[in-house]
């Protein structure tokens, strides 16, 4: 199942044209921006790692991208996203965020429903991803 | 947008069946000059060199060099020999005839004070008018900026620099300190082969001008040949002769908005004959201070003879006082004796 999230998530994955000119546009309105990657997509997992600093004083989309495919690297398989910030509020806000890295397989998710007292059902979103340790997820399959 | 911090998903439906097209690091050689032309043209096409010169705008750095910068004779050849090139490389693509992008590191040896950052901002501006680079800024670094202070510290250092300086030109002044030949593990050797990598592997990105005083620089190319081989041009700055210090000087002279009296242009003349002569002199950069420490005697000159009327000429006027009272002319060096 194909995750998407943030900014171009109604989108198909953006080629590296694509990720290159949303990238310039970013640095075009002095936004500083990161590289992140996760194994554990849950949609409450806000806190991706980071892959290096958060980049500024940049001029080149090229030097972004060249973080990018250093992350892809290293983690062909894991998702990895761009995230740009915007200051201009007097805090750090997040401008524009997506995802520019996937594994080629994506399990999904299943919907847990415990029932509880007077009838009451609690849902849990439980990735399949995470039934592997983290690190060991999305591998080749066996 | 779903961007504030909650990452929404999309369950299936909804988005896209699409899947990743990723399509591979832009490869393109050609540079913005109709470079990129979707059709190759016939081959019994023609085309017209003059407007593609005229488009790039490449005349305007070209010829602002050739009027602001005094001398240099070789190094302007070289320049001029790189933008055909590159001028004429988009019009081969036009063709489908691609020899592949062409390397331009580059090194620029000479003496302090002959050029080299001057004209290394140029060259960036050039390069961008060529399509050769995207943005055509300049970040000029030194072995601080690049090497760390402890194990783990350099990589991150050096590749942060790389990246700001990405679409530009990357301007290393007196590149030979990153090597150390008496410390092996000296941590600019870690350094030195970052930047081997990505002058390879980025070429399409950013162009590396390694600065330095020629002997040092040779040492630090036969020590280094990986680097050597990287670097297309050698590129060396001639010091400079009294006439072109002069001249020099004059163009400074003119650009502030000021003017010698004949008599302070024999002075001006004998007083870059005397410090080029002299330790430590920096060639332009000297010429460029005498004009400015000429520039603080000449507001003195006027403000002390206090009372009388100061004209426009009077306000743009050095005369020979202004030189005169250098250390230059008295300071003992014993075959010059004080005008
Ligand atoms: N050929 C020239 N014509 C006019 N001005 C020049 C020329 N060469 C240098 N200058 C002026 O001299 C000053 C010093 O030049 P620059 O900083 O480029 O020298 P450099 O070779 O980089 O010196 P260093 O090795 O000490 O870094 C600058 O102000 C520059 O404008
Ligand atoms: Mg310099």
């Amino acid at each position: 199942m194909r995750i998407t999230q943030g900014t171009f998530s109604y989108l198909p994955d953006l080629s590296d044209d694509e990720i290159k000119a949303q990238i310039q546009r970013a640095l075009g309105q002095g936004w500083p921006l990161s590289v992140e990657f996760t194994d554990d997509p849950h949609p409450r997992n806000t806190y991706w790692d980071m892959w290096g600093l958060p980049m500024f004083d940049l001029h080149d989309a090229a030097a972004v991208l060249y973080e990018v495919n250093e992350c892809r690297r290293a983690y062909p398989r894991h998702y990895i996203r761009v995230n740009a910030y915007d200051a201009a509020r007097g805090r750090q806000t997040v401008a524009l965020s997506f995802i520019v890295n996937r594994p080629p397989d994506e399990p999904g998710f299943r919907l847990d429903r415990q029932e509880t007292a007077d009838r009451r059902v609690r849902y849990t979103t439980h990735s399949y991803a995470t039934e592997r340790p983290a690190g060991a997820r999305y591998q080749e399959a066996r | 947008m779903a961007s504030d911090g909650h990452p929404r998903i999309a369950f299936g439906a909804g988005a896209p069946a699409a899947l990743s097209s990723r399509s591979a690091p832009s490869a393109d050689g050609g540079g913005a000059l109709g470079g990129r032309a979707c059709q190759p043209e016939p081959d019994d096409a023609v085309v017209d060199l003059a407007t593609a010169r005229q488009v790039s705008g490449i005349d305007e750095v070209l010829d602002a060099m050739e009027q602001e910068l005094v001398g240099l004779a070789p190094v302007k050849t070289k320049i001029r020999e790189i933008a055909a090139l590159l001028l004429v490389d988009a019009e081969r693509a036009r063709f489908g005839l691609t020899a592949g992008r062409p390397s331009l590191h580059m090194s620029f040896t000479g003496d302090p004070g002959t050029g080299k950052t001057t004209v290394a901002l140029r060259m960036a501006d050039l390069l961008k008018r060529l399509g050769y680079l995207e943005r055509g800024h300049l970040v000029a670094v030194g072995r601080d900026e690049l090497v760390g202070q402890y194990v783990g510290h350099t990589a991150p250092k050096t590749k942060e620099v790389l990246k700001r300086a990405m679409g530009g030109v990357l301007f290393i002044d007196e590149a030979y300190y990153l090597y150390r030949a008496d410390n092996e593990r000296d941590y600019g050797q870690e350094s030195i082969e970052i930047l081997l990598q990505v002058m390879e592997n980025q070429r399409d990105d950013l162009v590396v001008i390694l600065a330095g005083y020629k002997d040092r620089m040779d040492t630090f190319f036969q020590a280094n040949p990986g680097m050597s081989s990287r670097i297309a041009h050698h590129i060396h700055f001639p010091g400079y002769t009294l006439d072109e210090l002069e001249q020099i000087g004059l163009l400074m002279v003119g650009q502030a908005g000021y003017r010698l009296s004949p008599a302070a242009g024999t002075t001006f003349r004998d007083y870059l004959g005397r410090r080029s002569g002299q330790p430590r002199f920096a060639n332009a950069r000297s010429v460029r201070n005498a004009v400015e420490r000429a520039r603080l005697r000449h507001a003195s000159r006027l403000v002390q003879q206090s009372g009388a009327p100061v004209s426009k000429d009077d306000l743009m006027r050095f005369e020979p006082g202004d030189f005169l009272a250098s250390r230059v002319f008295h300071s003992g060096s014993g075959d010059a004796p004080a005008t």
